[in-house]
């Protein structure tokens, strides 16, 4: 191949194949987001094109859930960071918003009761708990919200990579974080609504929930987080600090001996993918309109990393597309056949792993490479390969 | 009164607060020497890796270390660059830096590099990444995070890739070298980190005959600037850039001196050399003597 004399090219060859990819990820996002939207507000009903404000909340919940994906794939797929527990970290983040929208509520509330949210007034509480002062305010929760799932996984990620626990030891102990808040959340003395968890949200910054601009509104900015913090990670993995993530990935005690300090790198990626997967919890929570501790169960973290493996790991839009499809696909196979959903999920892991061991995402770059293989002979084979990597 | 002295005192202006002063990573050799370990011992299960080892090295050395498996030398490695804790001893680097109390990364960044055994080059990154991760530079996260590389730089690695003959591969990703590539990138890697000390472990292993011949090279010309212990089992490799050998046994030093000092050693020929059948211990001191002659 050509040897470039570019600085630019020099450092950062496969950055070159992703930044296209990360172009094309965000123009798909934003023009399915537009005219997904556009089609919900300003279509009739009767229209062949209307999209429906059902069908746009499940969008949303999908955008969600990719961006939970993204945040597993940053840390597993580059760093190689097996968590099973970031449904924790989504969870608190859905409870942060969970609590805003409680206190929102109002006397609208069953029991009619202007301060205290209607499963305080069942537990005969008579006055708030310390931790819900201030979650009236929209600023604040969201404060709350990010900063607890953050905190937490800089305590887990310090104790757990400092003390140089890895591979399947992690991955136990993120499974007994994520099962222990569950538990804890379970139990109404915790002041979280125990097992019915929060729910019967009206309205948010003044927004009833139920009109359908709300929605649209609540999907657009769900999509709009997305292209952002996919941005961003795309920026984090092309630097410097991306290329060490990967050599600590590959080969810790090597990376060590060249002067990083490894723990601290892995402790700010676990705390930048925690505070991914709490800014999707927060925004999921308004557009389902419950959030409870089922959230916190350890199956719904495999999934996580089931969709990740499905799209193809360490390539960031992989995380988003598996994500969609599998949701969707869940949507569809649960409607025919609600039982079978876990044996159709299990099969197509199987499925996948055997047939396409790099996921989707290295489906669709080796077709890539194929094609422009035939179009211009072989000197774009290393790029691609650099970035499926 | 007292009071009063005592601001005085916080608030000289010839001095610097302690906690202000920078820490002194710059290695203190006005004693001509590099390396101190004095009584290292280090056991693993009641076996005795290390026993009372001691060993200095001058700024500048070229030092050579040899012995049977099991004699210590790769622990003493990993003793000095932080990976293994020892028992009893001590290390200092230099006058004033104990590298005992110091983590892996910390000792990296004071100057020792070291090469393992088997290349351990990163293989999901291109040759010219390696290289640049490698580079003597912050390894901070925010550094990292911001910084792009400039052309001091590329011009540094360049020169590397000239001199480890990997100019052509430098997009290539590093798994898809040949075992002897990786080991020149590995110690293309160690020269970019800019090291006072370099730590090699078999360099040559698996290396052609004039791959081995130009390792030799380079090792004998970093020698002088830097610090270079190699540990190496191929003696004609050994007996080709040696000025100093130290031979290891049972976890501490057997002997020391020049190859041929060495290899006339008696204790040497017993435990070293007797292990190999008595006709290539023939050959050995019949090669010894006529190298002399």
């Amino acid at each position: 191949m050509m040897i470039a004399k570019t600085p630019l090219t020099a450092g950062s060859l496969t950055s070159g194949f992703t930044s296209k990819t990360t172009a094309i990820v965000v123009v798909v996002l934003f023009s399915l987001t537009l005219l997904a939207s556009a089609a919900n507000l300003w279509l009739s009903p009767d229209s062949p094109l209307y999209v429906s404000t059902y069908t746009i909340t499940l969008l949303g919940k999908y955008l969600c859930y990719a961006l939970l994906a993204l945040a597993v794939d940053v840390v597993w797929g580059y760093c190689g960071v097996l968590s099973l527990g970031h449904a924790a970290f989504f969870a608190l983040g859905g409870y942060g918003m969970g609590m805003y929208l409680m206190r929102q509520i109002g006397d609208r509330g069953v029991y009619g009761n202007p301060e205290l949210p209607d499963f305080m007034v069942f537990l005969s509480w008579d006055s708030l708990p310390w931790y819900w002062l201030g979650m009236d305010q929209f600023w604040f929760a969201m404060v709350i919200a990010l900063a607890v799932p953050g905190l937490l996984a800089f305590v887990f990620g310090w104790l757990a990579f400092r003390s140089r626990v890895t591979g399947v030891y992690l991955s136990i102990m993120t499974q007994a974080l994520t099962y222990a808040l569950m538990l804890a959340f379970f139990r109404n003395e915790m002041g979280f609504g125990g097992n019915n968890g929060l729910t019967d949200f009206k309205d948010i910054l003044g927004f009833s929930l139920q009109s359908d601009t709300v929605r649209v509104a609540l999907f657009a900015i769900t999509a709009l987080m997305l292209m952002l913090a996919y941005v961003l990670s795309h920026f984090i993995m092309s630097s410097r600090f991306g290329r060490v993530i990967v050599s600590i990935r590959d080969g810790e005690a090597r990376a060590r001996f060249m002067g990083y300090r490894t723990e601290r790198f892995k402790v700010w990626l676990f705390v930048y993918s925690a505070l991914l997967a709490a800014v999707a919890g927060a925004l999921y929570v308004p557009q389902v309109g419950i959030i409870n501790p089922g959230e916190f169960s350890p199956i719904n973290s495999i999934e996580v990393v089931v969709w990740v493996a499905l799209g193809g790991r360490g390539t960031l839009y992989g995380a988003i597309i598996g994500a969609v499809l599998v949701n969707y696909a869940k949507t569809r196979f649960t409607a025919i056949m609600p039982d079978g959903w876990l044996f159709a999920l299990g099969a197509l892991f199987v499925l996948v792993t055997v047939f396409l061991p790099k996921g989707i995402a290295g489906f669709i770059e080796q077709r890539v490479e194929s094609l422009k293989k035939g179009a211009s002979g072989s000197d774009r084979v290393q790029g691609s390969e650099g970035a499926s990597a | 009164m007292t009071v009063l002295d005592t601001t005085r005192e916080i608030f000289r202006r010839d001095q610097v607060w302690p906690f202000l002063a920078p820490e002194h990573s710059m290695v203190d050799v006005s004693h001509n020497m590099i390396l101190y370990v004095e009584g290292l011992s280090v056991s693993f299960d009641g076996f005795k890796a290390l026993n009372d080892l001691n060993l200095y090295v001058n700024d500048g050395e070229l030092r050579c270390l040899i012995g049977a498996n099991g004699a210590g030398k790769t622990t003493l490695m990993d003793v000095i660059t932080g990976k293994t804790e020892c028992d009893s001893g001590s290390v200092y680097f230099g006058q004033t830096i104990n590298l005992l109390q110091r983590s892996e990364p910390e000792i990296a960044q004071l100057g020792i590099g070291r090469k393992f055994q088997k290349p351990s080059v990163f293989e999901a990154h291109t040759v010219f990444d390696n290289l640049e991760l490698s580079l003597k530079a912050d390894k901070g996260i925010w550094y990292t995070l911001r910084v792009k590389l400039n052309s001091a730089d590329i011009d540094r690695i360049d020169s590397i890739l000239d001199l480890i003959g990997l100019k052509e591969q430098r997009f290539m990703l590093a798994g898809a070298l040949s075992h002897g590539q990786k080991q020149w990138l590995e110690i293309g890697m160690l020269l970019a980190s800019d090291p006072r000390l370099l730590l090699i472990d078999e360099p040559v292993a698996g290396m052609t005959a004039q791959e081995t011949e130009r390792t030799a090279e380079l090792l004998t010309s970093l020698a002088g600037d830097r610090t270079v212990i190699v540990v190496e089992h191929d003696m004609e490799f050994v007996r080709s850039i040696a000025r100093t050998v130290t031979v290891l046994h049972q976890g501490s030093v057997l002997a020391e001196g020049t190859m041929d000092e060495v290899q006339n050693n008696r204790d040497v020929i017993e435990v070293y050399l007797g292990e190999e059948s008595a006709d290539a211990r023939g050959e050995e001191i019949a090669a010894a003597r006529g190298e002399r002659a």
